[in-house]
């Protein structure tokens, strides 16, 4: 007996000690003297070599605006290395972090590992709606708090293979979704089994043909205003999936397409299908023109926006939105400091479009979006993301586990497997749900 | 009195000062982690903000709701099941095998160890693409002599089958081991048994067999704690095979395809650090944790059985 209690003395003792261990942030007090020479740390992702110059050049504008804060730059880092050393904290932790994924924005906010800006906005005087277009406010901050702000955008469009599309005698690229899938058609040439050209691979696992990417073209409410899940009560959803799994009918079938899709090179390599000439239009962000020119493509290419639903025709010109965002950690000492710095690459004419032409970005502030200095590439993408109707996907606390949710129950519609697809969604609702009630 | 208590201080004292390196690393790699896994599975906790108590909930979900844990739990057994047992008939066969052979043995030690010695991230990486449905040569090859080409890592049906081929590329392992325990079986056992007349089958049953049970258990005891932590083939697999391996910001599937990957220690990381939702991986480390500890505790048990019998 009395080797028992020790044992449950023990136990709870180590429990006790696990409860101390754990890490918990609270936001320090802003009150670091931002013209004292200082030292941050900023984390981003880009790994590229030309990447990592155009972002080590925003930093010495900075600094030399700024003499007295010196910036260490580090680079490709993932959202999982942000993760864990913002959990851990500690003098090595960054001040100042950036992130690709903007579905991550909901647990940064609701987990305060980011801190909030509007203290920092409203000392700096920003107009959030002067500065920065609709939908790039909405996927920086979660349930009214602003935790992050667009660092540079990306707006999604039509690439299409002008070589392909003379050939074929089309004039134009097409500006609905009856238009896109006759021309998709047209532009398919079969060879024996699969394929030696495909008009576009509408499977969800072709790369940006994604739920979230095709859905924005029906402009969908993701949630209702008391936070369920709204995929079978919006008919975006519904429709959108229809029209996808027609289009699969039309260009030969799940399997086939699948088969062909094998054939593929990776996405971000030089190997893209769009760049091999395998397919001749496909759905991607304002990055392919740079990347596929990188790789030495041979054909004319075209950008327009992506087709919309015929019964929204006067919407043609708007797309899914999406973006690298930044903000200062939670952990970070030096706030008010670390606030300099995202101000500037945040909201600094100059900065934004310097930056936005080096890697091929569309620009983030309502300002830098009309300068006269942005590259001529980028400019049917900043069409799509100044459209009224562009539209992007809502922050959650679990992150993007709903749109995965979602793209899951399109994979199983796609390959035939649902019978019902108002009571697939209804249920898709369900477990979204389920996940949203176990993250909060 | 005092003097004897004092004695037995002394020495309990002595006793603890000689054990304290296995208690400190027992008490901070095994009990506390251990703990604080048991303690963290019924609180919500995200990493950041102090956990608070949430009792059966994370149980519930990973058990009722979480879509991905079933699909990996069957996965992980089909492994385990599978996988495990290829790998030690494999292992033993080549390793029988081997120590037969009487010319060129050096040459075939080294081309079945040194698969052993590729990277996993490379090794997988490196099957992906000599597997893909598509380009690959393998189905090259089986397509140009009239058989059937499988989808392999790109259909839900063959994924694990690949999975297995490269554990099996992968053998130099127990290979080795078993090479060393059939070499260790004494001679004059094989000699007594062939003047009694058994047969090469009979040899093996009742010589080598109980000669290297223990390395069977040892390689199966192993193996299955192994397959238990199965990480990074199933993952990158997955990533290549579904060409989403560069990819900065994008929603990862995980278990492409179809859940067919999946394992349950993926399920750990995806839910501790990609959800921050630390209770449910909590969750998933015990049922691990425990499936670990019936597989090993069942294998030793028959085995030791068999022994006695």
């Amino acid at each position: 007996m009395r080797s028992f209690t020790r044992a449950v003395i023990g136990t709870a003792a180590v429990a006790l000690l696990a409860t101390a261990c754990t890490g918990t942030s609270s936001t320090p007090q802003a009150d670091d003297d931002a013209t004292k020479d200082v030292n941050l740390t900023f984390w981003h992702g880009w790994s590229a070599p030309s990447e990592a110059a155009a972002i080590d050049g925003e930093v010495k504008a900075f600094e030399a605006k700024h003499p007295n804060i010196h910036v260490k730059v580090v680079g490709n880092i993932n959202d999982d290395k942000i993760k864990q050393a913002l959990r851990a904290g500690g003098a090595n932790a960054p001040d100042v972090v950036s992130s690709f994924t903007t579905d991550n924005v909901g647990t940064f906010c609701a987990s305060n590992v980011f801190s909030d800006l509007k203290p920092f906005l409203d000392k700096s005087g920003i107009d959030l709606d002067k500065t920065f277009p609709k939908p790039l406010q909405d996927y920086t901050q979660f349930q009214g708090k602003r935790c992050t702000l667009p660092l540079l955008n990306d707006a999604y469009g039509l690439y299409y293979n002008k070589t392909a599309f003379k050939a074929a005698g089309i004039a134009a690229p097409p500006k609905t979704l009856s238009e896109f899938d006759a021309v998709a058609k047209n532009l398919t040439k079969v060879k024996g089994d699969s394929y030696s050209q495909l008009g576009f691979m509408p499977n969800f696992h072709g790369y940006e043909s994604t739920t979230t990417h095709f859905a924005a073209l029906w402009n969908p409410t993701y949630f209702t205003p008391d936070g369920k899940s709204n995929l079978a009560k919006d008919p975006a959803f519904a429709s959108m999936l229809k029209w996808q799994k027609s289009l699969v009918g039309q260009l030969g079938g799940f399997a086939k397409l699948e088969k062909y899709r094998a054939t593929f090179g990776d996405e971000f390599g030089a190997k893209n299908p769009f760049h091999t000439g395998q397919v001749a239009m496909t759905m991607d962000g304002e990055w392919r023109l740079g990347m596929a020119r990188e790789a030495g493509v041979k054909f004319d290419i075209g950008v327009a926006p992506f087709p919309v639903p015929d019964d929204q025709a006067d919407s043609y010109g708007k797309g899914y939105l999406s973006g690298t965002v930044i903000g200062i950690a939670g952990t970070s000492q030096k706030q008010n400091a670390a606030w300099e710095l995202v101000k500037f690459m945040t909201t600094d004419t100059d900065a934004v479009v310097s930056f936005a032409n080096a890697i091929h970005n569309v620009p983030s502030t309502l300002d830098a979006l009309k300068s006269p200095k942005l590259t001529a590439d980028l400019k049917p993408f900043i069409g799509i993301a100044q459209h009224s109707k562009s539209s992007t996907t809502p922050a959650s606390p679990n992150g993007g586990a709903y749109q995965l949710t979602l793209q899951d129950f399109g994979y199983a519609h796609e390959a035939g497997k649902v019978t019902d697809l108002a009571a697939g969604l209804a249920k898709t609702d369900e477990q979204i749900d389920k996940d949203l009630v176990q993250a909060k | 009195m005092t003097t004897l208590r004092q004695k037995h201080r002394r020495e309990t004292a002595r006793t603890l000062a000689f054990l304290s390196p296995w208690l400190i690393g027992v008490s901070v790699f095994f009990l506390y982690p251990l703990v604080s896994t048991v303690y963290f599975s019924f609180m919500k906790y995200d990493g950041f903000t102090p956990p608070t108590w949430t009792g059966l909930r994370n149980w519930q979900y990973v058990f009722t709701d979480y879509p991905f844990f079933w699909p990996a739990l069957r996965n992980t057994l089909w492994l385990v099941v599978v996988m495990v047992t290829l790998r030690v008939l494999f292992g033993l066969g080549i390793g029988l095998l081997i120590t037969k052979v009487k010319t060129g043995a050096g040459f075939f030690r080294t081309a079945f160890y040194l698969p052993y010695l590729a990277p996993p991230v490379a090794a997988t990486m490196a099957f992906a693409f000599l597997l893909n449905p598509g380009t690959g040569p393998v189905n090259n090859i089986l397509g140009s002599i009239g058989l059937p080409q499988p989808g392999w890592f790109n259909d839900p049906s063959w994924s694990k089958p690949a999975l297995t081929m490269l554990a099996l590329w992968g053998i130099g392992d127990l290979m080795v081991i078993f090479m060393a325990s059939l070499l260790d079986v004494p001679q004059e056992q094989y000699e007594a048994a062939s003047l009694d007349g058994a047969g090469a089958w009979q040899r093996f049953r009742f010589v080598t067999l109980p000669n290297i049970s223990p390395i069977v258990l040892f390689a199966v005891v192993t193996g299955v704690i192994q397959t238990m932590q199965y990480y990074t083939q199933p993952l990158i697999a997955g990533k290549v095979a579904s060409g989403v391996i560069g990819g900065a910001g994008q929603q990862f599937e995980p278990g492409y395809p179809e859940k067919s990957t999946l394992t349950l220690p993926q399920l750990v990381y995806h839910l501790g650090f990609q959800r921050f939702d630390t209770g449910g991986a909590s969750v998933i480390a015990l049922v691990l944790f425990a499936l670990a500890m019936v597989f090993t505790g069942f294998l030793m048990r028959s085995m030791t059985e068999r022994s006695a019998a």
